[in-house]
C-alpha cells in the first residue's frame, strides 16, 4: 500500500535515479523538510534547541562524515573527536581574528581547514589498514587534543585555556554568544545539516562514492580495475573531515559556546560518533541520522522518565542511563547489525507489499 | 482497569510535580563518574541546608525553597541540558561545581539574568563584579589559594630560590593559578615548575617520577576527584615529605587522603572556611533533617570537608536570598532581586553564630566593583590516626598587589572580546 510504485513512472533518466524514486517517499521527504524548517523553528523553545535539536543536528554532520570514512570507504577511523576539536579552533581563531565576517563563511572555511588536517593524518591509511589504521588515527586523536592544550596561540593566550565563542552573527542575525534566539541557531544549524546531508548522498551515489565503497570491500580488485587508491581514500578523509570540521565548529560556536578541548573532545567524543553510525548503520546517510537521534535523545528521554516522572535519585537514573544504553547496544547489534538503517529499510519493505504481502 | 490506570496517572503526577515551593535552588550536582567523590558530599551539604531551613524556619522570610536536582557527571553538554532544563522552574542561583560548566553559563546567565555563584571555582578574573554583573565568586579564588599558599609557604622561611612545582589538572581549572604563581615567582624569587595531569588523572606516574628526581621543596597540587587519591598516593609512594604536600582546597577532603592510609598524614591543603562537624548547626541537622529521615544522598557525608563546603554555599545563598527579600520588601523574590541580594550580601561574625556557624568564616561584604570577597585562606592539615583535618594556620590574606591587576587585565580583555559595558555606576 505504502511505498508502491505502481503508476509510478519515470520518463527520463534523472528522474529514475534520483534519490527518492518511489513518489510516496519523495513526498515524505518534502514532508520532513517542510516540519523542519517551516514549523519546528516556530514552535520550540531555549529548552528543546539546547538539548535535543542543537546536539541531534549537529552530531549527525559529524556521523555523516564518520559514516563516509568509515561506512562508504571502510577506513577505520577513532579521530573523530580530534578533527572535530580543529573544527572548533580553526572557527574560534577565525572568528575572533575577523569579526566581521559572517558565520557561514567562519564554519565553512573552519571544515575546510580540517579537510586539509584530515587527508594528512589519513595518508598512514595508504600503508595500514583496518585495526592498525584506528590505533593511527587514535594517535591523530590524542596529537590534535595535546596540541590544541598546549599552544597557547589556538586559544588566543587565555588564561584557562578555554576557548569562548563571541558573538557573531549571519546576515545580521546572532547565530553564536548568549543572547541568541532559539529558532536561529536552529535554523542555522539545520542549514548545515541539509546541506551536508545532500552533498554526502549525492557524492555517495556517484563516481567518488563507487571508488570508495569499492576500496572498502577490496582494495586490491579496485586497484586493477583502475580505482586510484591514494585519491580514493584521501578524498574520504578529505570530505569526511570536512563535515567533522563543520560539526565541530557548530559543537563549540553555536552549541557548547565554551570549551575546554579535553573535555569537549576527547577521545569518548570519537567513540560516541563511532557509536552512532554502528547502530544508526554503517554505510547509510539516513543511518547516521538515526544513530545521532538514537544517542541524543535516549538519555534525555531516560532522564526525564527516571527523574522528572517517577522521581527516582539522580545518580540511580544516570547510572541506569549507562545501563539501558549499553544493553541497547548489544541487543542492536546482536538482531540488527545493520543498523537502524536496515530496520527502516526492511520496514519499508514490508510496508511495500503490504496489505497483500503474495 | 480503567480506573487503576487512571488512578496511577493521577498518583505520577502527584509524585512527579515537586513540593509547591517558591524559591528554587538548582543543584548541578554529579554523583556519578571520576569526580563523584567531590560532587556527592557537596550535594548532600547543599540539599541538607535548604531542608533544614525548611523544615525548622520554613524556608527563608516564610517560603518554602526547594533544590531540584540535575545530574552533569561534570560534562559540560549534561550541564547545558541541567541548566535549560532548571532555569523555567524560576531558578533563583546556578552553583555548579565546575570551572567547565561555570565557564558556559557566565554568558548564557547574564543573558538570562540569572546569578551565577562560583564559590572558590569558576573563572577568577569575575571577581570584577564591574565587567560579570551575574557572577560571583566570594569568598576566595584560585588565586587567592596560590597566593594564600605561597604565603603561607614563605611564613615557614625564605622561598627566595627554592623549588616549587605545581601538579595540576590540565584544563581551565587547574591551568588558572599558573599566571597568578608566575608572577609571584618573579616577584619572591622562587622556581616554578609545571606539571599537568590529563583528565582524569589516575595516570600520574611520570610526573611523580620529575618530582622523585627534581626534588623540589613544595609540591602545590590543583587537583579534583580521582586525580587527588592518585597524587597523595603516588607522592606517598615516592616518600615525598607529606609536610610540604599542600592540595587547593578542592584537594582536600577526606576522600582524597582515606586511600592513603598513614601515608597521608600531615598533607595540608587550603580552605576558606571551617572544617570539621563541631558547630551548633549539626545538632540542627541531625534533628531536623537526619533524624527526620530527609537527608540527601545517603547521609554519610555529614560534616566531612567538602559536605560544610556545600552547607557554606547553601548558607551564603540563603542569606543571600534573606538579604534580597529585605531590599526589595517581598518574600518571593526572582532571580534579578538574587543577584542584588548577593551583591549586597553583608557576613559577620554575629550572622553566623545565629546560624549555628560561629566562625566558619571570613567576614566579609560584597560590593559590585568586588564580587570575589576577601580571600582570605586558611590551612589546614590531615591527621591519619585521628582522621580528622585540622586548621593549622587562621585566615590570613593574600596577595592583592599581585592578584587585583591581574584580575583588572583578565577582564578588561573579556569586557573588550564581548562588547560589555561598565555596570557598577
Amino acid at each position: 500500500m505504502f511505498y508502491r510504485e505502481a503508476g509510478d513512472f519515470s520518463t527520463s533518466y534523472p528522474e529514475d535515479s534520483q534519490t527518492f524514486p518511489i513518489r510516496f517517499d519523495r513526498y515524505r521527504y518534502y514532508l520532513v523538510l517542510f516540519v523542519a524548517i517551516f514549523v519546528i523553528p516556530f514552535t520550540i523553545n531555549d529548552y528543546w534547541v539546547n538539548s535535543i535539536f542543537l546536539p541531534f543536528l549537529i552530531y549527525a554532520i559529524a556521523a555523516i562524515g564518520l559514516n563516509i570514512l568509515v561506512g562508504y570507504c571502510g577506513q577505520v577511523s577513532l579521530g573523530t573527536g580530534g578533527f572535530m576539536a580543529v573544527g572548533a579552533y580553526a572557527c574560534y581563531k577565525l572568528m575572533t581574528a575577523f569579526p566581521e565576517v559572517s558565520m557561514l563563511i567562519h564554519v565553512l572555511i573552519a571544515g575546510l581547514i580540517t579537510a586539509g588536517v584530515g587527508v594528512l593524518f589519513g595518508l598512514p591509511s595508504l600503508r595500514i589498514k583496518g585495526f592498525y589504521l584506528a590505533v593511527a588515527t587514535l594517535a591523530a586523536q590524542f596529537f590534535l587534543v595535546w596540541l590544541f592544550n598546549r599552544v597557547p596561540w589556538f586559544y588566543n593566550y587565555s588564561a584557562s585555556g578555554q576557548i569562548s565563542a563571541p558573538e557573531r552573527t549571519v546576515f545580521g542575525i546572532e547565530v553564536t554568544g548568549p543572547n541568541t534566539e532559539a529558532w536561529a541557531t536552529y535554523l542555522f544549524c539545520l542549514a548545515f545539516v541539509i546541506f551536508s546531508a545532500v552533498i554526502a548522498r549525492n557524492l555517495t551515489r556517484g563516481a567518488f562514492g563507487r571508488k570508495w565503497m569499492a576500496i572498502r570491500d577490496m582494495d586490491i580488485a579496485a586497484e586493477i580495475i583502475g580505482v586510484n587508491p591514494l585519491r580514493a581514500k584521501l578524498s574520504a578523509f578529505a570530505v569526511s573531515s570536512f563535515f567533522i570540521g563543520i560539526s565541530g565548529a557548530l559543537f563549540f560556536a553555536v552549541y557548547l559556546g565554551a570549551v575546554e578541548v579535553g573535555e569537549a573532545f576527547g577521545i569518548t567524543k570519537s567513540f560516541t560518533v563511532l557509536f552512532m553510525i554502528i547502530i544508526g548503520g554503517l554505510g547509510s546517510i539516513f543511518g547516521s541520522f538515526a544513530g545521532a537521534a538514537f544517542l541524543v535523545v535516549l538519555p534525555v528521554v531516560l532522564k526525564l522518565v527516571g527523574v522528572d516522572w517517577l522521581g527516582w535519585p539522580t545518580d540511580i537514573v544516570a547510572h541506569l542511563q549507562l545501563v539501558i544504553v549499553g544493553a541497547l547496544i548489544v541487543i542492536f547489534l546482536i538482531a540488527e547489525p545493520h543498523g537502524l538503517a536496515q530496520l527502516w529499510r526492511v520496514a519499508k519493505e514490508k510496508l511495500r507489499l503490504w496489505p497483500f504481502p503474495h | 482497569m480503567k480506573m487503576k490506570l487512571g488512578t496511577m496517572a493521577v498518583a505520577a503526577v502527584m509524585a512527579a510535580s515537586p513540593v509547591m515551593a517558591d524559591l528554587v535552588f538548582p543543584s548541578l550536582s554529579y554523583r556519578t563518574g571520576p569526580y563523584a567523590a567531590g560532587g556527592i558530599p557537596f550535594a548532600d551539604g547543599y540539599a541538607d541546608y535548604f531542608n533544614l531551613l525548611n523544615a525548622r524556619d520554613g524556608g527563608i522570610g516564610g517560603v518554602m525553597t526547594s533544590v531540584p536536582e540535575c545530574e552533569t557527571g561534570y560534562n559540560t553538554e549534561k550541564g547545558v541540558e541541567c541548566y535549560e532544563s532548571t532555569k523555567g522552574e524560576g531558578a533563583l542561583v546556578y552553583q555548579p561545581l565546575s570551572t567547565g560548566i561555570t565557564y558556559q553559563l557566565i554568558p548564557k546567565a547574564t543573558a538570562d539574568g540569572i546569578p551565577i555563584h562560583s564559590m572558590g571555582y569558576g573563572r577568577t578574573s569575575a571577581a570584577n563584579g564591574d565587567v560579570f554583573s551575574n557572577v560571583f565568586n566570594y569568598p576566595a579564588n584560585y588565586w587567592n589559594g596560590a597566593s594564600g599558599a605561597i604565603n603561607y609557604l614563605m611564613s615557614q622561611g625564605d622561598i627566595a630560590g627554592k623549588k616549587i612545582a605545581l601538579v595540576y589538572h590540565n584544563s581551565a581549572y587547574g591551568k588558572e593559578p599558573i599566571r597568578t604563581l608566575e608572577e609571584l615567582s618573579k616577584k619572591h624569587g622562587f622556581e616554578l615548575t609545571l606539571l599537568p595531569v590529563d583528565h582524569p588523572g589516575q595516570e600520574q606516574k611520570s610526573q611523580w617520577l620529575q618530582i622523585r628526581r627534581e626534588k623540589p621543596d613544595n609540591v602545590i597540587m590543583y587537583g579534583w576527584g580521582v586525580m587527588n587519591q592518585v597524587a597523595v598516593q603516588e607522592a606517598a609512594n615516592i616518600r615525598y615529605p607529606m609536610e610540604d604536600f599542600i592540595g587547593i582546597w578542592w584537594s582536600g577532603s577526606e576522600n582524597d587522603v582515606l586511600p592513603a592510609g598513614d601515608a597521608a598524614n600531615g598533607y595540608k591543603a587550603l580552605t576558606f572556611h571551617g572544617v570539621g562537624s563541631d558547630f551548633p548547626v549539626f545538632a540542627d541537622i541531625q534533628k531536623y533533617v537526619v533524624d527526620a529521615g530527609n537527608a540527601a544522598g545517603a547521609g554519610d557525608q555529614i560534616g566531612t570537608v567538602l559536605y560544610n563546603r556545600g552547607l557554606y554555599a547553601a548558607m551564603l545563598a540563603a542569606e543571600a536570598a534573606k538579604t534580597a527579600q529585605e531590599i526589595h520588601g517581598t518574600a518571593d523574590i526572582t532571580a534579578a532581586m538574587m543577584r542584588d541580594g548577593m551583591e549586597a550580601l553583608e557576613i559577620t561574625e554575629a550572622k553566623m553564630a545565629a546560624l549555628g556557624l560561629p566562625g566558619f568564616g571570613p567576614e566579609f561584604n560584597v560590593s559590585c566593583a568586588n564580587h570575589g570577597g576577601p580571600g582570605l585562606v586558611g590551612m589546614t592539615q590531615w591527621d591519619a590516626s585521628a582522621k580528622t583535618w585540622s586548621l593549622i594556620n587562621e585566615f590570613a590574606p593574600s596577595d592583592m598587589d599581585v592578584i587585583q591587576p591581574l584580575i583588572d587585565e583578565d577582564s578588561a580583555a573579556y569586557a573588550a572580546e564581548n562588547n560589555i559595558a561598565s555596570s557598577c555606576k
